[in-house]
């Protein structure tokens, strides 16, 4: 149920991003779903790829620093308010969010949204109790 | 006009003869009533009465820091502590602090060098001297003072900080001579602009300034700003304090009182004794210090010495502007700082050691140090909070090793270059050489 994000540290500075990226193709690792938190000086790259095992092990080769985190997908309406829907029920169970993000795919009218909380397992279980659908890690690995 | 006239002017010869005098007493001194000095030229198999000439000196070990901190607090005074009047220390920083004792005859010579050194600035009886030096354990205050006690010019002992006191009081006590670090300096200057008073108008007739680098760029704006010519002042805790060396109005050279301290230019590599006027590591030895005779101190400064008689009349040699180090010792804001501390405060974060860089620049006229840090596995974390959090455990860890507020940057592993060897863990972009 947990997928395996890749979470890289890379300095902020003109063409950081584009050296993991270029290792990750080489090995035909692909990329499902990214995000970026920076800061001045650096930054964490957040990916989801089809392998995340092979991905770490290309990325730390070339001296990447990389660490694999758990996070969660879960189904949402591609609607106004889906979002909101989704925020709604982890305030009201009082988890506190690091980060998220999301992207669209193939199922018509449903969007994936992926989240990371510190207690990843109540953010799952609060999910279910109230009717989101988690989506499985191989699912999301294999869109 | 001299202090000391007969001294200082004093032909090379006679000087020569009186140092060699010197020396074989201090050597004895410290032969006979020290037994760090007796054991070690025992086993170099060196005895006092090897000292026949000034050359001879060279038949001695060094001695470094390390020895001195060894020695911790007063293994390497000559004299009970009921002689002793004064002690003094460095900061301690990087590790247990030198301590320096002075009798009562050994404070007097210290005033000394300093009554040379505010005469050939043209400072007297009837000045008033501001001494932004700090006033403690650090040897930068009270050196002054008692030079100033000597030369009978009236000091106001007011020490570091507290910008705007100072220029009022510059104003309204009517302060002809000052004493500051160079950065201290313009940053004095520049308030006072602000504040819409002029540092010309102030009527400074000398500044005498040392205890951090510096370039002849900085020595204009100096006397740019105050509208009246810096003096360079050099000394060091382990031999005295300042006043070892100090400009006279030719500005050509520090002169060294050669008849206290008997410096030699030794190749950092080799320890071997350069001849001529080229550059290399500045060796020092007490000619006149009871207290505590250190002989052949290795400052790890680099300079160049110069015999030729200067155009103020004084035969005593002259050194240039400390051009470097021939450690990795830097100096920000007037502390020194050892790559090793920085060292010890990363291991206290994490448990092994990351690779790291030390950048000082002076982006305006104050210092600043940026220390780059490569994560690591212990290093990082999935959240920028924690990572900020990190970097300013690592800055506070810093801070409390060396007193120095630093700016730190985690850096992408294996992107800090790497060397053969001893690794370079400084770039000094201040440009002060």
């Amino acid at each position: 149920m947990k997928i395996k994000q890749l979470s890289i540290f890379l300095q902020n500075r003109m063409g950081s991003l584009s050296k993991p990226l270029e290792v990750l193709s080489n090995a035909n690792v692909n990329i499902r779903a990214m995000c970026m938190a920076d800061t001045s000086e650096f930054g964490i790259l957040r990916l989801v790829v089809d392998n995340p095992e092979k991905g770490k092990e290309v990325l730390e080769e070339n001296n990447f620093l990389v660490k694999i985190t758990d996070i969660i997908g879960v189904e949402m309406n591609d609607t106004p308010g889906g979002l909101t829907t989704v925020l709604k029920i982890i305030k009201d169970n009082e988890i506190d969010l690091e980060y998220l993000y999301a992207f669209s795919h193939e199922k018509e009218g449903k969007a994936i949204l992926l989240l990371h909380a510190e207690d990843i397992d109540k953010l799952a279980s609060v999910m279910q109790e109230n009717d989101i659908t988690v989506v499985p890690a191989d699912e999301v690995y294999n869109l | 006009m001299f202090w000391n006239e007969e001294i200082e002017t004093m032909p090379r010869q006679d000087l020569e003869e009186l140092q060699l005098k010197k020396l074989q007493a201090t050597v004895k001194r410290a032969f006979d009533k020290i037994p760090y000095y007796n054991k070690r030229y025992t086993e170099a198999e060196v005895f006092p009465e090897d000292i026949e000439t000034l050359k001879d000196i060279e038949k001695l070990p060094f001695i470094t820091k390390d020895e001195l901190r060894e020695s911790y607090p007063f293994g390497l005074f000559a004299v009970d502590i009921k002689e002793i009047k004064e002690l003094h220390s460095s900061s301690g920083t990087t590790g247990k602090p030198v301590v320096s004792g002075y009798t009562k005859k050994d404070l007097d010579t210290w005033a000394e060098t300093i009554a040379r050194g505010l005469t050939m600035m043209g400072i007297g009886e009837d000045d008033i001297l501001q001494n932004t030096h700090g006033y403690g354990m650090f040897t930068g205050g009270f050196g002054v003072h008692y030079g100033s006690h000597k030369v009978g010019a009236a000091i106001i002992p007011i020490s570091t900080g507290q910008t705007r006191r100072q220029i009022e009081i510059m104003k309204d006590f009517g302060t002809t001579g000052l004493i500051f670090t160079p950065s201290y300096g313009i940053h004095l200057g520049e308030i006072a602009l602000e504040d819409g008073i002029d540092p010309k108008e102030l009527g400074i007739k000398a500044i005498g300034f040392g205890a951090e680098g510096w370039t002849e760029e900085i020595r204009q704006r100096v006397e740019e700003i105050f509208g009246c010519k810096a003096y360079n002042i050099y000394g060091l805790t382990e031999l005295m304090g300042p006043g070892v060396g100090v400009e006279c109005e030719a500005q050509q050279g520090l002169h060294i009182a050669e008849d206290i301290f008997y410096p030699e230019i030794i190749d950092p590599n080799t320890g071997n004794v350069i001849g001529g006027e080229k550059p290399g590591e500045l060796v020092l030895t007490n000619l006149e210090r009871e207290g505590m005779p250190v002989i052949r101190f290795r400052t790890k400064d680099l300079t160049k010495l110069t015999y030729e008689k200067c155009s103020c009349g004084r035969t005593h040699a002259r050194m240039s502007r400390i051009t470097g180090r021939s450690d990795d010792m830097i100096k920000v804001k007037g502390v020194a700082i050892f790559p090793s501390q920085i060292e010890k405060a990363l291991l206290k974060v994490g448990d092994v050691e990351p690779h790291y860089m030390i950048i000082v620049t002076r982006p305006e006229t104050l210092d600043e140090i940026e220390v780059k840090v490569e994560a690591s596995k212990d290093l990082f974390f999935d959240g920028v909070k924690e990572m900020m959090s990190i970097q300013q455990k690592i800055a506070k860890s810093i801070e409390n090793e060396t007193g120095i507020r630093v700016k730190v940057t985690l850096v992408e592993p294996k992107s800090l270059p790497r060397f053969e060897g001893k690794a370079k863990r400084v770039i000094d972009e201040r440009n002060l050489h």
